[in-house]
């Protein structure tokens, strides 16, 4: 089983440096598309890989590329983001990605650049990635030397400036726009679309902003061509997918897997089936913002497809597990406490919706609910869901409860009636 | 155009507008509160939720915010469908949560837009058991108080003042539900628009806190439409009265000037008029008994008696007077004995701007002119200090050009946050050329400083660089070249330039200003000259008389009268203390009228009582030319009327021409037919004879309360209602109540909009002018094919030396004005008297930070601290304009400056 992102990886070791990378094979996915490869090439071949977002929307990249202005007459400068403000609970696909192999995020990240032709690129990190930032800015540094960024990369004719910057540190920042007010020296609250950063971004200007492990994907489709990338996945979303566990099992952790692993191989192989003493109650399959999976759904494949139609989303594909000797209504009352505490402030059903919400949720895993909350929590979700709020904080937020309303009711019940 | 059906309702709609702002303009109810029609639209609130659907058989449909969303052809929406109606009552549900339950003691009750909006949207009952959220309040100085708890987090305060008005001290802190606006410490808003928080927000975060000083509730006002008398821009004011106190003022929405803003001078200046200081009686001389009170007959008769003796009457007109008490004035003593009350250089100013607007090709704009403009020049006015609402107009002039670019990239002009951010920093071209720094070079292309000739050159230079026939200026630098022509550009390339000058340092530059305008209309259509001027009335003199104050002394001297006239006026502001002395020691009676006690009144044989703005009606010429007519508010307690009322009894009984003005609309009709321009002044609003429907419009509201009782302590008996003669407006609860023509608009409240928010029921369109047009009328317009000669007085390059400094003035906001620095809150704020110089030019002098100084050939007591200012050039001296405490004493345009010593006294820190 190929596993191209985390190919370079081996636990407990340094990273690759910029000479060891280049040995296996690194950089040579630039030299190809910089010295033969026009940048709507190497848009049309991430697009024939159907290489789909990996921040949780699962857009696809090549889509979300196209309405960036090429050409001379196009706006300059012109910005390519990585978000790497991996604050999603639960997550930490990205952490591996950027300690495990810093220059490959560095190759990635120039190529994308080089797609939109963007003159300037940011790393947007998260404020808590201490040892990331500080293995990505020595890696910034050895290629700036080699001539991988910098004035005429590789003799191509194309410039690149490449600047990391750590976050202030709150969950919005990882929202694409709330990061291009955070990234402006403005508080990080999302902006309104249309219209879109790909028209007006940072400064204003066209950018691009896409997740880590998405970018991380594109040395690789551009070395072996868009069909070996759909190849490695059991579904029709293209590549492998970082995977990852936390909750009651034996072995917590991430691993790449093809796109389309089902849950129950992710569990029972991976992460080592459940502790003893612990049996399987559900599952939010990718971070906190998505609703729960149940023993129904074990089998079936985790890919963005698959979970809408289960009534979730993939998300960041990192699962949570449930067992049976947690409280649900507990972790509930977690994920609003986070929720809440993390919404920006900017739209009123979020800024006041959540912290209630979590006031009523806490009360009743206190013992204090009223027979009527249930029904209250019900309606706030339908208040908060997609459209309703300025940005996506919200209806993620209540994403799991809504589902813990549905699967787990007897729980919350049973504390009111207690 | 486009069809927009509205549950099922076809209406037109436009399609530059966003659906909020398009279906409010129809009439429709849809409640809001992030979104103001200045502001554009944030999307914050979600309030203006509606239902859209994606044909007529989807009965589903999604949520949309109305004011994201754009109109377009052929869509469908409803206001009214169950879910978007339950959807926006949980909005109001949420704010609920944190929002106090103090509207009983809330000032902004029965005002109050969160109020309207939550039985708007028929929330009446919050299940919400938790404990409030609370914070600590700012002290944010005299003029507005802070209640943070009451906030439901709309941003607008933050968006008006930042990006409206530009301020830098009022921020949006925290996040979550914990999102507090304030400053980052207590004490007063630096922004000199600070005061439409008041109006901005939603509910009583902001309130006036002079209104909190004698508070009463917002109904029980009684209100007439006014004009603001605190400097020439004329801005339309609604005061309100209670007990025969004025209580604040509210802006009164004109889409040609003001629109939805006033400054804070304009604002809180008002407390002049209960000031204790006020006169209210006739006030005799005599002179073992100083002054005593006597009654209006006896006043009369001692009118009589003067003019019956008088050897000649000569008449000293006001800026700060009604045309018609200036006209009255003009009427009674000759056209040729009649001067105009103002400084001598400011007279000559004004006669040049008068020239220029009568003789030549360039108009003047109104502020919604200036908001249009895509290219402003200022030459030497401080604008934020002298005309600060043309201050904030040229701030939105200045996103014109840039928002080309949000265009561009298909961004509505509606949507605020985006066009932000698209444009970011960008400003279009702004060129600001003073004396020295001010609030408005942050957002210039480029700013510079210099002496009044040299920014005069420059502007000569510019018009010669437009048009060859132009006089060229000789010895320019390269620098000065070279900012010549980049200015140059910038007006050839815009579709609307703007030239903006004013009254505030001398002739030449408003003559420079001239020839830039003419000599870019050569090449041009729409090209504007705007001059901001110093009074309320300053333009309405400058045409009725060009007789200077000092010409006065001439017909003094040559005896053909002896009694002076002097109305509503402060000579002592006028010129220095030896030159007022002079003239008025030549005339053997004065008689002042005036409302306020002053050094002229101490003058005075005869003090005569005249009206404030509040207590009596008449009409003002704003800067732009535009005559304006204002209503009396309340019946003043003693024997105040307006001065024409008073100068009526001088007039010999034969002549019988003011004797036999009793209306106000007698002294218009007079005037009109006196003088071809101002014959527009008896349209500009409806004759005291006008009746809606048969009934005058009530000055008191539907809600005034305590009718029969609140004269109870003088007289059980209700009193009927005292009857203005002069307007169509009634001291009374009664009479029509439906909406007044413009001009008589004296409050803003609609069905279910209690706030100011009311507004769009009185607008044409949302944002548009007033239905029936907004009030006021031009009384010059300029003569497109005129071809005056330029002006050729150009000055020579200013040298500093060390035999002296130049002096100029500086302009102040607060303090600088005559009438609103009597007010306790702007007297707190108001600047102090200092001269400010370049440090090079100090270190000649051996001068240092905080030395007081004295001037050569100003005689006063005051001492000035030295401030160090590096934006005035060397060998530049700039002195507060207008303070109270350096009246009478005149600046000579040069001389020297040194350290005061203090004899007998030895300086210690504890001084």
């Amino acid at each position: 089983m190929e596993r191209p992102l985390t190919q370079n990886i081996r636990q407990g070791e340094a990273p690759l440096n910029l000479e060891q990378y280049e040995r296996a094979g690194g950089y040579q996915a630039l030299r190809k598309a910089l010295l033969t490869m026009t940048p709507r090439g190497v848009q049309e071949e991430v697009k024939k890989a159907n290489l789909l977002g990996r921040g949780g929307a699962g857009v696809a990249t090549a889509f979300k590329w196209r309405f960036v202005p090429l050409g001379d007459d196009a706006p300059y400068p012109k910005y390519f983001i990585v978000n790497g403000d991996e604050m999603e609970p639960g997550t930490f696909k990205d952490r591996l990605l950027m300690e495990g192999d810093p220059h490959q995020l560095i190759e990635s990240a120039i190529l994308c650049s080089y797609a939109i032709e963007a003159n300037i690129a940011y790393i947007f990190l998260r404020w808590a990635y201490r040892k990331s930032a500080r293995l990505i800015g020595a890696a910034i540094q050895e290629a700036y030397q080699a001539g991988y960024l910098g004035e005429n990369i590789l003799g191509s004719n194309y410039s690149l400036e490449l600047h990391l910057h750590s976050s202030a540190g709150r969950y919005i920042c990882g929202e694409e726009t709330g990061l291009l007010n955070a990234l402006e020296g403005k508080p990080s609250m999302p902006r309104a679309k249309p219209p879109f950063p790909q028209t007006s971004g940072l400064f204003g200007q066209p950018t691009i902003v896409n997740n880590v492990e998405t970018v991380c994907n594109v040395p690789h489709i551009i070395n072996n061509g868009s069909d070996w990338f759909k190849s490695l996945s059991k579904t029709g979303d293209g590549g492998t997918k970082i995977y990852g566990v936390s909750g009651n099992v034996n072995n917590p952790g991430a691993w790449e897997l093809p796109m389309g692993t089902t849950l129950r191989e992710l569990i029972e192989e991976h992460a080592g089936g459940m502790r003893d003493g612990y049996t399987f109650r559900g599952a939010l399959p990718g971070g906190a913002s998505t609703g729960f999976l149940l023993e129904k759904h074990l089998d079936l494949p985790m890919d963005f497809i698959t979970m809408n139609k289960a009534g979730t989303r993939l998300g960041t594909g990192t699962v949570i597990v449930l067992d049976d000797q947690t409280s649900v209504v507990g972790m509930m009352k977690n994920l609003m406490h986070f929720f809440a505490q993390e919404s920006c402030g900017w739209c009123i059903p979020c800024r006041e919706g959540l912290p209630w919400i979590e006031k009523v949720v806490h009360a009743i895993a206190s013992g204090k609910g009223k027979k009527t909350d249930i029904q209250w929590l019900e309606r706030q979700c339908k208040l908060l869901g997609p459209g309703n709020t300025f940005c996506a904080l919200a209806p993620g937020a209540i994403a799991p409860l809504q589902s813990a309303i549905q699967y787990f009711r007897e729980d919350f019940e049973s504390l009111i009636a207690e | 155009m486009a069809a927009v059906y509205i549950d099922n309702i076809a209406y037109e709609m436009d399609e530059k507008l966003n659906l909020l702002q398009a279906a409010l303009s129809k009439g429709l109810d849809i409640p809001y509160f992030c979104w103001h029609p200045a502001l554009g639209s944030a999307g914050s609130c979600r309030l203006c939720a509606v239902k859209q659907f994606k044909d007529e058989h989807d009965t589903q449909g999604k949520i949309v915010m109305s004011c994201m969303t754009p109109v377009q052809d052929g869509t469908r929406f409803s206001i009214h469908d169950p879910e978007v109606t339950a959807f926006r009552k949980s909005i109001l549900e949420f704010l609920m949560v944190n929002h106090p339950h103090d509207c009983p003691i809330c000032d902004e009750g029965g005002e109050c837009h969160l109020q309207d909006m939550t039985v708007m949207t028929g929330h009446n009952y919050r299940e919400y058991r938790f404990k409030k959220r609370t914070f600590r309040n700012q002290n944010l100085g005299p003029l507005i108080n802070h209640e943070m708890n009451r906030c439901i987090q709309c941003y607008r305060c933050e968006r008006f003042y930042t990006d409206y008005a530009g301020g830098d001290d009022l921020h949006h802190f925290g996040a979550h539900n914990r999102i507090y606006f304030g400053r980052f410490e207590d004490g007063p808003f630096k922004n000199e628009f600070s005061g439409n928080l008041v109006e901005i927000c939603p509910t009583g975060v902001f309130t006036d806190k002079t209104l909190k000083q004698h508070y009463t509730r917002k109904w029980d006002l009684q209100t007439a439409p006014s004009v603001c008398v605190h400097c020439a821009v004329g801005c339309n004011t609604v005061p309100g009265e209670r007990y025969g106190t004025l209580r604040r003022i509210r802006n009164r929405y004109n889409g040609e000037i003001n629109k939805y803003f006033l400054c804070d001078r304009g604002r809180y200046g008002y407390e002049f008029v209960n000031h204790e200081n006020r006169a209210r009686h006739p006030m005799l001389h005599q002179k073992e008994k100083r002054f005593v009170s006597i009654s209006m007959e006896e006043a009369k008769q001692q009118l009589e008696q003067i003019a019956t003796h008088s050897r000649g009457l000569i008449g000293i007109g006001s800026p700060r007077a009604p045309l018609e008490s200036n006209y009255a004035l003009w009427k009674l003593v000759g056209k040729e004995n009649f001067f105009a009350g103002v400084d001598d250089n400011e007279f000559q100013i004004q006669q040049t701007i008068i020239d220029i607007f009568q003789n030549g090709p360039v108009r003047s704009p109104s502020l919604q002119d200036i908001r249009k403009a895509d290219a402003v020049l200022i030459l030497g006015e401080d604008l934020t200090n002298t005309a600060p609402m043309m201050a904030l107009a040229v701030r939105q002039a200045v996103r014109n050009q840039a928002s080309k670019i949000s265009r561009s990239v298909g961004i509505p002009d509606w949507q605020d946050a985006a066009v932000h951010n698209a444009i970011q920093d960008k400003k279009g071209p702004l060129f600001v050329l003073t004396a020295a720094e001010t609030k408005l070079d942050t957002i210039a292309q480029e700013s510079l400083h210099a002496a009044p000739g040299d920014i005069a050159r420059l502007g000569y230079a510019i018009a010669h660089a437009l048009d060859s026939s132009a006089p060229p200026v000789g010895g320019m630098t390269n620098e000065e070249e070279a900012l010549v022509k980049q200015i140059t550009q910038a007006l050839l390339q815009a579709d609307r330039p703007l030239i903006i000058s004013g009254c505030s340092l001398n002739r030449e530059v408003v003559e420079s200003a001239a020839n830039a305008a003419w000599a870019l209309q050569k090449k041009k259509t729409d090209v504007q000259l705007a001059y901001s001027m110093m009074e309320c009335n300053s333009f309405g003199l400058a045409l009725l008389t060009n007789q200077s104050l000092r010409s006065a002394n001439q017909t003094l001297d040559a005896g053909h009268a002896d009694t002076v006239i002097i109305l509503e006026n402060d000579l002592y502001r006028r010129g220095s203390q030896q030159d007022i002395d002079a003239l008025l020691n030549k005339a053997e009676t004065i008689i002042v009228l005036d409302h306020m006690t002053h050094s002229t009144t101490e003058r005075a044989d005869l003090v005569l009582p005249a009206s404030t703005f509040a207590e009596g009606s008449g009409t003002f010429v704003n800067q732009e030319g535009r005559a304006q007519r204002y209503y009396q508010v309340f019946i003043p307690e003693g024997d105040i009327q307006d001065s024409w009322r008073w100068l009526r009894a001088m007039e010999p009984i034969q002549n019988d021409t003011l004797r036999r003005w009793n209306r106000l609309d007698d002294v218009i009709s007079a005037l009109s037919s006196e003088f071809p321009q101002f014959q527009p002044v008896k349209d500009i609003a409806p004759t005291a004879d006008y009746r809606a429907a048969g009934q005058k419009i009530p000055r008191q509201t539907y809600r005034y309360s305590g009718r029969t009782a609140i004269n109870a302590h003088r007289e059980i008996h209700e009193p009927k209602p005292k009857d203005d003669v002069d307007s169509p407006l009634a001291f009374s609860m009664e009479g029509y109540t439906g909406v007044p023509p413009a001009p008589l608009i004296h409050s803003f409240w609609a069905p279910g909009w209690n706030s100011i928010q009311s507004v769009n029921k009185f607008q044409s369109e949302v944002d548009g002018p007033l239905r029936g047009g907004d009030p006021g009328k031009r009384l010059i317009e300029s003569n497109q094919t005129a071809a005056p000669a330029y002006f050729h007085s150009i000055p020579d390059t200013f040298q500093a030396t060390e035999e002296g400094v130049l002096f100029v003035p500086l302009y102040h906001i607060f303090g600088s004005e005559e009438l609103s620095v009597q007010s306790p809150g702007i007297h707190q704020l108001a600047a102090i008297p200092y001269l400010s110089m370049h440090p090079q030019t100090a270190e000649t002098m051996n001068l240092e930070e905080g030395d007081l100084v004295e001037i050569e050939g100003i005689e006063t007591d005051i001492e000035f601290p030295l401030k160090l200012d590096i934006s005035i050039p060397p060998g530049l001296a700039g002195y507060p304009a207008g303070l109270p405490q350096l009246k009478g004493a005149a600046f000579p345009l040069f001389g020297t400056v040194k350290r005061m010593v203090k004899e007998g006294r030895i300086s210690s820190p504890h001084d």
